[in-house]
């Protein structure tokens, strides 16, 4: 289950967490950014490299619905 | 547009332009592809590079300088302020402009060049890259090409789909903040580095002038430090307490890979350059001139391969690279982590230390022997990249 949320709104599209993905789980075009779920491990740490903050790891409980289905 | 390139090169910093450049120079046909709708923006970039290593390439133009260095200030956790002047100069780079100079030399030389083309994939025969998928203006295309280059920044996807391991572990990336600001009182030809563990813990943060009292005014921290606490949360505290009231003209952010070269950077039909390759100076965090050197390297073997007709020629890429910096980059990592944990009461002392070795002997040789005084083996890695 993906665990990890971006929130779009904030993202610069730097692609730094691109760079530390262990699993290329994060694809990026020019304003555009997206978790690849089935290969992401939910690790964080795209997480902890977002200079800004645009990266959130959501403990189960307090995802939100339409992040537990699936869809973005 | 054709169907079939000798060369395919994915993005068009200043890696991916030098490369490009660097092949079409040779005849062969070269197509360059960027992910944006434009050459050099958004710039992700500090901008600062040394006069000797652009000119290795350029001639110095006044459209894509914005101000000249001669001076170094290094600011100590309790403000001590150490200067070191330099005879040669560095530069602070307008790079939306510098990127298009790039690729319009690259374009003069006789390569295509494609904006708004997203490659998402790799097309392979045989565990060989033979060309690229891409998407362009909501259509799915591809390209076939004898060699694929990928300077595709600190992402560094397109290796990955090659097989090579291309992922920065967290705690080597300098997660960056940057904001060009307006009336900033600085001298005008000085770059100014602050260090220390409330600015940019396992990183630093500058001050680089862009003249009429602009300056870049940025940091990077670790992606370690990033699991506490943010690079703009630092950037936002240093200027409530510096430049509380500065028109912010530009706000960025970025990453910055600071470790050695990747293990390989060449596989059969595909070579890396720059940011993708890990080829930035892991001590310092730049990288354009040493991505663009890569990006030489990269363009000239690439179309010597396709010429000579041996696809295996590209594989001595990263034999020439680390002869010609990747050695180098292992000692300056080397040092980084002999300085990356230093204490806030070391960089005093450091400082202190320092401000009683004579003007005239302060150099960045000197401060690092001084640095590093206790740490003998380190002591020689100094004296191989900051002397003679």
């Amino acid at each position: 289950m993906l665990l990890i949320e971006i929130l779009p709104d904030k993202c610069d599209f730097c692609g730094c967490c691109v760079g530390v993905c262990p699993e290329d789980a994060i694809e990026l075009k020019e304003a555009e950014i997206r978790i690849i779920e089935d290969l992401c491990t939910n690790c964080s740490k795209c997480v902890w490299s977002c200079p800004i903050e645009t990266l959130k790891f959501n403990k189960k409980e307090k995802m939100p619905k339409a992040a537990l289905g699936g869809e973005r | 547009m054709k169907t079939d390139y000798d060369v395919i090169v994915v993005g068009a910093g200043p890696a991916g332009s030098t490369a490009a450049k660097f092949a079409a120079e040779k005849g062969i046909s070269v197509l360059m592809l960027e992910k944006d709708r434009d050459v050099g923006y958004p710039v992700r970039c500090g901008e600062a590079v040394s006069k000797a290593g652009v000119e290795e390439f350029l001639t110095p133009d006044p459209k894509w300088i914005s101000s000249s260095i001669d001076k170094f200030s290094l600011i100590s956790p309790d403000h001590s302020e150490v200067i070191i002047g330099f005879s040669d100069t560095g530069y602070i780079l307008e790079r939306r402009v510098f990127d298009y100079e790039l690729a319009r030399q690259a374009a003069k030389a006789g390569a295509e060049v494609l904006t708004r083309a997203y490659v998402s994939g790799l097309i392979m025969d045989d565990g060989q890259v033979a060309g690229v998928k891409y998407q362009y203006r909501g259509e799915e295309k591809q390209l076939r090409a004898k060699v694929v280059i990928a300077a595709d920044g600190v992402e560094s996807r397109v290796g990955r789909w090659a097989g090579l391991k291309t992922h920065v572990d967290f705690r080597d990336m300098e997660c960056c903040a940057q904001v060009t600001a307006a009336n900033i009182d600085v001298d005008p030809n000085t770059c100014y580095f602050y260090f220390g563990k409330d600015v940019a813990p396992e990183g630093y943060l500058w001050v680089f002038p862009k003249g009429m009292g602009k300056a870049n005014i940025g940091l990077g921290v670790s992606g370690l430090t990033g699991k506490s606490c943010s690079a703009i949360s630092y950037l936002n505290s240093f200027m409530e307490s510096n430049f509380p009231d500065a028109p912010l003209l530009t706000s960025i952010a970025g990453g910055v890979p600071c470790s050695v070269t990747l293990d390989r950077i060449s596989a059969p039909g595909i070579m890396l350059t720059g940011d993708a390759a890990r080829q930035v100076n892991p001590l310092s965090g730049g990288g354009i001139i040493s991505g663009m050197i890569g990006g030489s390297i990269a363009g000239r073997i690439a179309a010597e391969s396709v010429m000579s007709k041996k696809p295996d020629h590209i594989m001595t890429y990263d034999k020439a690279w680390n002869d010609r910096l990747g050695k180098r980059h292992e000692i300056f990592n080397r040092i980084k982590n002999g300085i990356y944990n230093f204490s806030d009461e070391k960089f005093n002392s450091i400082a202190h230390s320092f401000l009683k070795v004579p003007g005239d002997k302060r150099t960045l040789g000197s401060l690092f022997r001084t640095a590093l005084f206790n740490q003998p083996s380190l002591l020689l890695d100094v004296a191989k990249v900051f002397l003679g």
